[in-house]
């Protein structure tokens, strides 16, 4: 079933955008002891459409209908000078059915596990431990609404080696553009797929045997022939595969990444890298593989791996003992060796049980304009330069008071966590994610950082985002939260900023928070300045 | 009945034309497919304006239809009434250049210049032209792509004006921002200069193809390489040294392995377009290079090019060259660290002694061979052995008949059983190459020995073996040394084994002629039918069967068909039905009784699963398709089979 109950807040501001279930909401609506046959025609329709997990949706036929009865968008002003504004909540209908979604315990096939915008950042894709992905459009008004849903991935089960193949998208990446249509690559933990999303407008109408209700005509009567004619329909999405990468990957595949020849792209699992073309799906060409002989002198797995934005020879991956590689594909056809290796040298006093965990890099990703490159380990995220390898330009603390709390977090597996990060448009600000809903920008040129939360309690309307503060000790002041309150099971772990524009989109568990900056009043963004929000 | 007339005639077009929309995509398929019949019935004026019209409007299709029907537009000149009107064919195939699908792409593309022939000069000004030209300048990449294979075609036929656009479009495309549309502006650069004036081609394909080889990106250079070729081609011998050769240097010397492959793949083509002066100068440390080169995939490349390069040298300094500059390299080349390059290698060292003489062969080149003969990897040994008659020609086999042999044990006792069918399938070679007595003495054994070995696909390629040395060797050899060995296996307590004995009958009966097969093998066969195998009885029958041909029909009568009557009336029913085949094939007139057996209604369990098989008999009068199923019952493995008679 397609997910998602969706708030969507005309104006500037922000959306929300909550990735639940529709048909799910839609049924609570119906009291539980009711049977099929107390249903009222438009609920029957209702899940007649919904029920089958739709591969194409057509957003003005079926999705319009059910979120605009629910919540009324109606346009607001936002009158505060913060820089994030608050997202709004608008409800036309009883509050109380309203709150039945908000005390549903979330499915955790629901749970959003990618967010990436396209090149343009038109369009944003989800991905979901359920194997949907779910695209949405950025309308003139600058609202992102849902463009198509469809199931990428399926639960399946490996008879060879007896074990279950997960659904959950791991990664999507967008193509750019080739022709009026979009194409994205999703990935589960074996399997890539090429997804093409098109539009289609037009439908061939007439029938030389048949008339236009599909009955058989009279043989007698078919004197002429007719071909048949297009004619405009309503507007159609259709998300159809293109390609299926299959059977390359022994290991989970942690990362897909384009390149910018535009007809290769990598995949990534623990151990080795492989590299594709885009247009063959029988074979790839495996470029890195860290596996040992024996499997007891392994020392280490590759987390992340991605393509240089501008050189199609570069490549970064980052492995498990807090180091990342960069190789050159000009020099071999292997890359097992790299050209540069960016380590930071381990203070000895520092050194302690957790060291190698919490120096594990989650994510890698280069500035748009390719000359740095940005990781998050466990504690910090680091800006690199490519030149320098000895150290990090940069290194942010995203919530240093875990430090002492490594033991516990390691007891309840948080340490494992994988934080991605993300810079904006003009690679000036870093985001990542933490726990407890928060997630931290940081300022490169000021130095300057803010906590935010993104949560539904907090996205009122007609608010901006206040800044957070987590103290160590007593309290401060009033709103300041002790890191013993902090709720570690809400973690913000997929972030994603808008290529050229201000917006952001967080995943925290199954919400997809949209935020974007305030406008000024002649219309025109600012640009990013944290300050503003401390 | 004018009418019920035209409504038959009309009927299986309306069907077609329906099915241009069914849901089902092979219906849709075989309708595009038949597009000139639809084309045909509507007539040119409906063509024109209905059909091609929607056709235009269908690429939301799935890419097999879009393939299918970009291929028949190439061919509908006459459907829409000739020359005249071909430019009606472009909008639909414009739509298709667009498509995200290469294969679709390049298929509209094809067609297109393909009815560009079509076009009269005025025509293509009018029509042709400006399609390329809104192609070139199309939002998406996919359009210009398409557009850098477009104007090779117009351009001879065009005024100058408009050949001057052509030529700016084209260089527009040369530094498009993707790499994509560079990709193929690069590989059609050839092409497009091969129609430009030499004028042109020197004050503009020169600048292009210097600025494509030097493209960031290496996906671009590489393609480049090739063009640059064709552009050689194309040049007076004494502006090739300034226009092209110092861009050809910089790709062999580039950094990126992939360009440097391509220099490799291409050497031979480039080495025939600048002629022998500068191969001599500049090819020969361009190739020692490629040969040295750090990148295996390039080594390989290179190697794989060694011996056409040193046959296309310039014959007064070929020697020289290749004793003085090729052969060091190669020798390094055989103690490479990787397994691609040496047998690469070993696929054309062999060769080289033909160029090089019997002296320099012995001197220089046996070494070599030797070495290779031992190497690690099974693959560098078989590529020398598969090329053995290259040597024998110019020194004889027996200076290497020595390391010839434990090579060869090897590789037939190889774990891998590739390796040994490989190594089988160049035993008829070497038999040729190396004599009766030498085979005798040392190979003889090892054939044998496939026969038993326990991959049926060894033993089945070891009969056929057998039959191709009794081919070269005569039947008289094979009576003296194949023939008693295989018979005798016929008392072998395996029964794979005696089936096997089987299996050499039936390839060798033919070879060895009518006397050995009545003397030597049918007394055997005969024998074998009261075996207490099953399996080996409907062989005798099929062996039977399949010799029947080569024996004389007083034997037949006398000694086969007694011992085919008995096992037509076997327990087994395998045994039956093939002592039944046999006989129906021999004697067309007992088809009757093979027909009331063939009646019976052999079971009706669950247990009986079909089984991919389907055996046609020809052979008599009716055909007979048999379906196989196994009895997975607690017997094991039955094999068992249904009939279907048709038409008797």
């Amino acid at each position: 079933m397609s997910s998602g109950y969706l708030f969507v807040l005309r104006g500037f501001f922000c959306l929300i955008i909550k990735d639940g279930n529709l048909s799910l909401s839609l049924r609570l609506l119906v009291p539980r002891h009711s049977s099929n046959g107390d249903r009222t025609p438009d609920q029957e329709q209702f899940n007649q459409r919904v029920f089958p997990r739709f591969v194409s949706v057509c957003p003005t036929v079926f999705l319009f209908p059910l979120c605009s009865p629910l919540w009324m968008p109606s346009p607001a002003l936002n009158t505060s000078s913060s820089y994030w504004s608050r997202p709004m909540q608008v409800f036309t209908k009883t509050k109380s059915e309203i709150n039945l979604f908000f005390n549903l315990v979330c499915d955790p096939a629901d749970v959003i596990s990618t967010v990436e915008f396209n090149q343009t950042g038109e369009f944003l894709a989800t991905g979901d431990k359920g194997g949907r992905v779910v695209i949405f459009q950025r309308e003139p008004q600058g609202e992102y609404n849902v463009y198509s849903t469809f199931q990428s991935h399926e639960p399946e089960f490996d008879y060879l080696k007896s074990f279950e193949i997960e659904e959950k998208i791991n990664k999507i990446r967008w193509l750019p553009p080739h022709n009026p249509a979009h194409f994205l690559l999703s990935t589960n933990d074996k399997t890539v797929k090429l997804w093409k999303v098109s539009e289609k407008d037009k439908r061939a109408e007439g029938y030389n045997l048949r008339d236009e209700e599909g009955r058989l005509k009279d043989l007698s009567t078919i004197t002429t022939l007719q071909v048949p004619v297009l004619r405009p329909m309503d507007l159609l999405v259709e998300a159809s595969p293109r390609r299926v990468f299959a059977n390359a990957h022994a290991y989970h595949i942690n990362s897909i990444s384009v390149n910018s020849d535009c007809e290769t792209y990598l995949s990534a699992d623990d151990l080795r890298i492989n590299l594709w073309h885009l247009n063959i799906t029988d074979r790839s060409f495996n470029i890195v593989d860290l596996k040992p002989e024996n499997m007891e002198d392994l020392s280490e797995v590759i987390t992340v791996a991605e393509f240089h934005p501008h050189h199609c020879h570069l490549l970064a991956f980052s492995s498990s003992t807090g180091t990342t590689r960069l190789c050159d594909m000009r020099a071999r056809a292997l890359c097992d060796q790299h050209a540069k290796l960016f380590e930071e040298a381990v203070d000895p006093s520092r050194q302690s049980f957790f060291s190698e965990i919490v120096s594990s890099v989650s994510d890698v990703k280069f500035s748009h304009s390719g000359r740095y490159l940005l990781t998050r380990d466990y504690l910090t995220v680091k800006v690199w330069d490519l030149n320098m390898e000895n150290k990090p330009m940069e290194t942010y603390q995203v919530h240093d008071y875990l430090r002492t709390k490594l033991c516990s977090l390691y007891e309840s597996d948080c340490i494992f966590d994988k934080f991605e990060c993300a810079w904006n448009g003009t690679d000036s600000v870093i985001m990542t994610g933490a726990y407890n809903n928060y997630f931290r920008m940081f300022d490169r040129a000021s130095l300057r950082d803010v906590t935010l939360e993104a949560s539904r309690e907090v996205c009122k309307r007609r608010a901006v985002l206040q800044p957070r503060r987590v103290c160590v000790g007593k309290k401060r002041k009033e709103t300041d939260v002790s890191v013993d309150s902090l709720d570690f099971r809400k973690k913000i772990l997929h972030t994603a900023w808008h290529p050229k524009e201000n917006i952001i989109a967080i995943a925290a568990s199954n919400n997809l928070y949209i935020f974007q900056d305030r406008l000024t009043p002649n219309g025109h963004h600012n640009t990013p300045e944290i300050q503003s929000a401390m | 009945m004018a009418g019920a007339e035209g409504d038959d005639s009309l009927y299986p077009i309306a069907v077609l034309i329906d099915e241009l929309r069914n849901e089902d995509v092979q219906l849709r398929l075989n309708s595009i497919k038949k597009l000139s019949t639809i084309a045909l019935a509507l007539e040119v004026e409906r063509t024109r304006t209905e059909l091609l019209p929607f056709l235009t409007d269908t690429i939301y299709d799935e890419d097999e239809v879009l393939l299918a029907l970009a291929e028949q537009l190439g061919s509908f000149t006459v459907l829409v009434g000739g020359p005249e009107f071909v430019h009606c064919l472009l909008p639909p195939l414009e739509s298709l250049a667009t498509v995200e699908e290469t294969v679709v792409r390049d298929k509209a593309v094809e067609s297109l210049r393909k009815i560009s022939q079509e076009h009269s000069p005025v025509d293509l000004e009018v029509h042709f032209v400006p399609l390329v030209k809104r192609l070139a300048s199309g939002d998406w990449f996919t359009s210009r792509t398409s557009a850098c294979g477009l104007f090779s075609v117009c351009y001879p036929h065009v005024s100058s004006t408009v050949k001057a656009e052509i030529r700016q479009h084209f260089r527009t495309l040369c530094s498009d921002d993707t790499p994509m549309v560079r990709r193929a502006a690069s590989s059609k650069l050839g092409e497009f200069a091969k129609v430009l004036e030499l004028d042109y081609v020197k004050s503009d394909i020169i600048p292009l193809f210097t600025a494509l080889a030097s493209d960031e990106q290496d996906s671009v250079r590489l393609l480049a390489v090739e063009s640059g070729v064709s552009i050689a081609t194309l040049l007076p011998q004494e502006d090739l040294e300034d226009l092209v050769m110092p861009t050809l240097r910089q790709a062999a010397e580039d950094k990126s392995w992939r360009v440097r492959y391509m220099v490799a793949d291409k050497f031979s083509e480039l080495q025939k377009a600048v002629g022998p002066e500068i191969t001599k100068n500049d090819l020969v440390p361009a190739f020692q290079n490629l040969l040295k080169d750090c990148e295996a995939e390039v080594r390989t490349a290179a190697a794989n090019k060694v011996k056409v390069f040193c046959e296309s040298l310039p014959e007064d300094s070929r020697e020289t060259i290749i004793m003085t500059h090729i052969l060091p390299c190669v020798k390094e080349l055989v103690s490479d660290t990787n397994q691609h390059v040496k047998s690469a290698l070993a696929s054309v060292i062999m060769g080289l002694s033909t160029i090089l003489g019997k002296d320099n062969t012995v001197e220089h080149l046996l070494p070599l061979f030797l070495v290779q003969l031992k190497d690690e990897y099974p693959e560098v040994r078989l590529n020398i052995i598969s090329n053995l008659d290259c040597v024998n020609e110019v020194i004889g086999i027996r200076q290497l008949s020595q390391s010839l042999l434990p090579a060869i044990v090897e590789l037939a006792e190889d774990a891998k059983w590739r390796v040994r069918l490989a190594i089988i399938e160049y035993m008829p070679l070497l038999a040729g190459q190396l004599g009766v007595e030498f085979f005798d003495e040392k190979l003889n054994s090892l054939c044998m020995a496939w026969l038993i070995d326990h991959v049926y696909a060894i033993r089945e390629a070891a009969t056929c073996n057998l039959m191709k040395l009794v081919e070269k060797f005569g039947a008289e050899w094979a009576q003296n040394t194949i023939v008693p060995k295989v018979l005798g296996m016929a008392n072998d307590s395996n029964y794979l084994h005696r089936m096997t004995t089987l299996f050499c009958i039936n390839a060798l009966s033919e070879v060895c002629g009518q006397e050995i097969t009545t003397k030597h093998m049918l007394p055997v066969v005969l024998k074998m039918s009261t075996d207490q195998v099953a399996n080996v009885r409907f062989n005798v029958a099929r062996c039977l069967q399949k010799i029947g041909p080569v024996l004389d029909s007083s034997a037949l009568q006398a000694e086969v068909k007694p011992v085919l009557e008995k096992l037509a009336t076997d327990q087994d029913m395998d045994v039956k039905y093939f002592a039944l085949d046999a006989i129906s094939g021999m004697y067309p007139f007992i088809s009757l009784t093979f027909q009331h057996i063939s009646s019976q209604k052999h079971f009706h369990s669950p247990l009986y699963y079909p089984l991919q098989f389907f055996f046609f008999n020809k052979s008599a009068k009716m055909s007979t398709i048999l379906c196989f199923s196994v009895n997975m019952g607690s017997n094991g493995c039955n094999i068992t089979k249904s009939e279907k008679l048709k038409g008797v």
